[in-house]
């Protein structure tokens, strides 16, 4: 089985499931991008995998471990950590503040893990004192990033992280992306931008109407013509 | 020369000192009022009568120690029955926590269910301390009166005012800059203070940085109800104990706490001490002041009074107005109710 496993997910909000049957795989150590039309279920197949809605049908395991019951905070202590989209910053607390929440959960010592975060975003370590609301919204995504990578996870979910910055800062986000898979970490991304998403991602799913339409490695969807054709504007 | 110390010696007398020391007392009280507001997301209308519940405890404490002949003179023995009556106002708050709000917190209510709910604790608790100790004033103050006499100020200055410090004053201000310190540095240094202002912040963030949230309210009304029973003690030693006034300092307290944004607790100390000398400032009479540095012929031949003591609390009413109209999110920018 792949390193995290979500099959055949059926759910949604309320009564009207959203989801119909939707799979998504990570294995280790993976870029795996979530694309789609809108209200395609993106962000619903990622708030299912992490436990914050409840699955009507399907199974999601991390590490051959049924999570299915487990609520997001016990998600995290197995090793997930989640990105949302908006409001992902403690905007009255600092930088640094909102890094030692990232690491609430760890009762060791978590300063060579906080040196690890200021040297992939130096920018964060530069305005460390600085309240989280007043940086922008590009370095508000860094300190989102950075206090979810805070617990050391194994795998890391990003709720469309470049919504709303600038295609420079868009570029950069993604390298700081690769930067991480560097070390280890698997990475499962919402994106609206499947061009960039898919030309880092090693797997991708398009999702349409809350069903998998087409799984493929990232190089190859960008190269499938019904894929380019539909979803990627040409 | 004269004249003006005389004057300004006066106004220390009069509104300075008081004002400092209501204005001290408010701020304790709405200290617990905001950090309630940050944590649970209501306006806890129960918190003037958790300080009278948590007072009438340590008045009982004190009468107790009183007839054992305990006591820490010159300091008044209340200040010795203070932790119990802390200790048991804080059993109190989670007890009511976990029999009222947790209900409504598993539901999801809405703030104003909370909010309604709280008038109804706060009736509870109203007819419970009253039943327990009666709607009468208590005196539970012993020890020295002044640290500052009256006279002992006019022989040492040679002033023809003068100028009185009563030991619930000094208590007060020196408690009050004690416990403000120890609240900010728990709020800003330790793991726990770092979770409840991550926890005010943002919910779902804290709650997906793996916060648990019925920690977070444990430590909420363990300050509540710590800062409840301090204000009320302070408040009861400096005047007296009655339980309606302790009911009615919820508007000055409330008025504070939204006047200096709510959810903030520096706010709520400068809308204390805003509210406090507002208070005094406007219901003091100015006559003999003016006499001393206006010249004689401007002499005034009436009080000079704003308005009557007896209308205090409409200083913080039209506050409250106020700042609700123009300006709802208060001094710092705080939440909007």
């Amino acid at each position: 089985m792949s390193f995290l496993s979500a099959q055949n997910m059926t759910g949604g909000y309320g009564k009207a499931d959203i989801l119909h049957k939707c799979s998504i795989t990570v294995e280790k150590g993976e870029i795996v991008a979530i694309v789609g039309p809108n209200g395609a279920g993106k962000s619903t197949a990622m708030k299912a995998i992490f436990g914050m809605i409840e699955l009507n049908e399907g199974s999601v395991h991390l590490e051959n471990e049924d999570i299915n019951k487990l609520t997001p905070q016990q998600r995290v202590r197995k090793g997930m950590s989640f990105v949302p989209q908006n409001q992902n910053v403690f905007t009255t607390m600092t930088v640094k503040e909102n890094l030692e929440i990232g690491a609430y959960l760890r009762n060791d010592n978590f300063s060579s893990t906080m040196d690890q975060i200021y040297e992939l975003f130096p920018v964060l370590h530069e305005k460390r004192n600085q309240a989280a609301g007043e940086l922008s919204g590009g370095q508000r995504q860094q300190v989102a990033v950075g206090r979810a990578l805070m617990t050391e996870p194994t795998l890391l979910m990003l709720d469309e992280p470049t919504a709303g910055v600038s295609p420079i800062v868009m570029g950069e986000f993604f390298d700081r992306i690769l930067e991480i898979r560097k070390t280890g970490v698997a990475i499962l991304m919402v994106e609206q931008n499947a061009q960039q998403a898919l030309a880092v991602a090693d797997k991708g799913f398009v999702l349409v109407n809350g069903k998998n339409k087409f799984n493929d490695t990232g190089k190859k969807l960008l190269g499938n013509p019904e894929v380019r054709r539909s979803f990627l504007g040409g | 020369m004269t004249d003006a110390a005389n004057a300004l010696v006066l106004f220390s007398n009069f509104v300075l000192i008081p004002g400092l020391t209501y204005g001290s007392q408010l701020a304790l009280g709405a200290l617990g009022v905001t950090l309630i507001f940050g944590i649970l997301r209501f306006a806890n209308f129960a918190h003037g009568d958790l300080m009278a519940l948590g007072t009438m405890f340590v008045i009982l404490v004190t009468w107790w120690f009183q007839d054992l002949g305990i006591s820490i003179n010159p300091l008044p023995t209340a200040l010795l029955a203070l932790p119990f009556g802390i200790i048991a106002a804080v059993i109190v708050s989670i007890l009511i926590d976990k029999s009222v709000y947790k209900f409504y917190r598993k539901r999801k209510s809405p703030p104003v269910v909370f909010l309604i709910a709280s008038i109804g604790v706060m009736f509870i608790l109203n007819g419970l301390v009253r039943f327990i100790i009666g709607p009468n004033d208590q005196k539970f103050d012993d020890g020295a009166r002044f640290l500052l006499k009256f006279q002992d100020f006019k022989i040492l200055t040679g002033l023809k005012e003068g100028l009185a410090i009563k030991l619930s004053q000094g208590l007060t201000v020196i408690v009050a800059i004690v416990v403000v310190t120890a609240l900010f540095l728990f709020l800003q240094k330790s793991r726990a203070g770092k979770a409840m202002r991550a926890y005010s912040d943002n919910v779902d963030l804290a709650l997906l940085s793996g916060i648990e949230p019925e920690k977070v309210v444990f430590y909420a009304w363990l300050i509540a109800g710590t800062l409840a029973v301090i204000a009320g003690s302070l408040y009861g030693l400096d005047k007296s104990f009655k339980p309606f006034t302790y009911f009615s300092l919820l508007l000055p307290i409330f008025a504070s706490a939204i006047l200096g944004g709510i959810g903030h607790p520096l706010g709520a100390i400068i809308g204390a001490y805003t509210v406090a000398f507002s208070e005094v400032t406007i219901t003091y009479a100015y006559k003999k002041f003016l006499k001393y540095i206006l010249p004689e012929k401007w002499e005034p031949d009436h009080l000079v009074q704003l308005l009557s003591t007896d209308y205090k609390f409409a200083v913080s009413f039209i506050i409250l107005v106020v700042v609700l109209l123009i300006r709802p999110t208060g001094i710092f920018k705080g939440r909007v109710i």
